[in-house]
């Protein structure tokens, strides 16, 4: 029996069909979609690196079926930047040094701008680490990363007051 | 992972018909599921998607002072609920110490109510295991043992339930309610999952096509406000799952405790709460004194099931630790590494 479902990614609505329901939203992304900036880490949801948003909520995409998500608004490390413009906290993580191979950080980045959003860490460096405490990166590029969200936190509080 | 079917019902009497079918399971977060489902342990030949069940995913207070959380309430959904962290601030503070914000953000009130054992064997198809099929052994027995149970095991079974949630909730009396092809039931959490018995593994106590649909704090569970912790040991400051733990809530008027509850996580097959050990405290001045002794009665009989006689001492150290922190007050906000032993013990209280 085929499955359909239809997904709105990065803004951009895809239809998509499956043999059967196996699949994980991570690897719809990935192999039918073909947006491959979220990466396959433990695919376990231990590690964060599969870390996207799911109608505005931080999620690991490997421990979500597909099915499940039919209908969804996704965000992926690719619907960040406005064309050459990266996002505010794209540009924190380059500024602060908030990685060092590369492989978590579309994860970790996803994962800041959902912890953001939240509103519940605020500046504290000890809220933001607990917040992120569900990406790893074995480069251990931590301090980066905590200086990168608070950095990414005064860019978007900026960006709010300049709308106000 | 195995192929399967998947149906997602428009009703609860069409998930429960689903439900009820040999070989299915219900799906709600997925967290859990389907993390079983691809390591082996969990081969469902029918999915059944409850997710969208319309109405589960309600915070409703109950006239008369009760409380009602709807199956579906998303973990962080709860902890964040204003109204509901003020009433029952150890139970948010038993959230936010669990799994990451991903995680919570999608794992539901009753898949943590459902969620089985992390013992290792369980986890491992290939490693004989009571729980997984009944009768083949356990071979977690003389295995590595470090983080196993020490209350309330037998040598059917020596796993540990690993919720954090439903510590506090135990110790505040919170029903589960049921439903299934028979109707719908109620049964107190505290009876939820069963102890392991000389030959049956301990595991939840739900028939076929039964499913939780809610959870109920009775009224007066909100009176422990002011003075409610958890209190959770882990191998890291964050995203892991508990050694020991405690729950500690108590009424406090004029330097005197009126009423109390204390209930341990990671040290038996469900929450470990022992009325006796909570009637101690009543009447007496807050105090190292009648902690100490509340907790020893709290592990009183317990025994090492392996290499993990250490947890005795540490279960009735952080029960004391987290009657301590519980007398001085809940925290006006909650602290930034929940229920961590790394948590600053100061800061402003709230008296609710």
């Amino acid at each position: 029996m085929t499955l359909s479902i239809t997904l709105v990614v990065n803004g951009d609505r895809h239809r998509v069909t499956l043999e059967d329901a196996r699949p994980t939203l991570l690897d719809v992304l990935r192999d039918r979609i073909g947006l491959t900036g979220t990466k396959k880490g433990c695919d376990r949801g231990q590690c964060g690196a599969c870390t996207v948003l799911v109608d505005g909520r931080r999620v690991n995409a490997c421990l979500s079926l597909a099915m499940t998500v039919d209908g969804a608004r996704i965000t992926t490390i690719e619907g960040l930047a406005t064309g050459d413009e990266l996002h505010p906290v794209q540009a924190a993580f380059v500024e602060c040094d908030g990685f060092q191979c590369g492989y978590c950080t579309p994860g970790q980045i996803m994962s800041a701008v959902g912890l953001i959003a939240e509103g519940d860490a605020g500046p504290d460096p000890e809220r933001i680490r607990e917040g992120m405490s569900g990406n790893l990166c074995r480069c251990a590029a931590y301090p980066g990363i905590t200086a990168a969200v608070q950095d990414a936190q005064a860019r978007l509080a900026q960006v709010e007051g300049t709308k106000a | 992972m195995n192929r399967f079917d998947y149906l997602r019902p428009a009703s609860l009497a069409e998930a429960i018909d689903a439900g009820a079918r040999p070989g299915a399971s219900y799906l709600a977060g997925g967290t859990a599921l389907l993390d079983l489902m691809k390591i082996g342990v969990a081969r469902p030949g029918l999915v059944v998607d409850i997710s969208r069940l319309p109405g589960l995913d309600r915070i409703d207070r109950l006239d008369g002072g009760g409380w009602r959380i709807g199956a579906l309430v998303r973990n962080a959904d709860l902890a964040r609920d204003a109204g509901f962290a003020a009433a029952f601030p150890a139970v948010a503070e038993a959230l936010l110490s669990g799994a990451s914000a991903q995680v919570r953000n999608v794992a539901t009130l009753a898949g943590n109510l459902m969620q089985h054992t992390r013992c290792a064997y369980f986890q491992d198809p290939h490693s004989a295991c009571n729980r997984r099929s009944p009768g083949a052994g356990c071979e977690a027995r003389g295995g590595e043992t470090r983080g196993h149970a020490v209350l309330g095991w037998t040598d059917a079974c020596i796993a540990t339930h690993p919720s954090d949630f439903a510590v506090p909730l135990v110790a505040l009396d919170a029903v589960v309610e049921i439903a299934g092809p028979q109707g719908s039931r109620a049964l107190p959490l505290a009876q939820f999952h069963a102890l392991p018995g000389a030959e049956t593994p301990g595991g939840v106590a739900l028939g076929p096509g039964e499913l939780i649909t809610g959870l109920r704090l009775p009224p007066g569970a909100a009176d422990f406000a002011a003075h409610g912790r958890y209190v959770k040991l882990r191998e890291r400051t964050s995203f892991a799952f508990a050694l020991v733990s405690a729950a500690a809530l108590l009424r406090i008027r004029d330097d005197t405790i009126i009423d109390a509850r204390l209930a341990l996580g990671g040290v038996a097959a469900r929450p470990w709460r022992i009325p006796e050990a909570e009637a101690l405290m009543i009447g007496a001045v807050p105090g190292t004194d009648v902690f100490e002794t509340a907790a020893a009665r709290m592990v009183q009989g317990a025994a090492a099931s392996g290499d993990n006689g250490f947890k005795i001492d540490l279960a009735r150290r952080i029960a004391i630790r987290a009657l301590t922190l519980a007398a001085a007050g809940t925290p006006a906000r909650m602290p930034a590494l929940p229920a961590s032993v790394f948590a600053p013990a100061t800061g402003a209280v709230h008296h609710a």
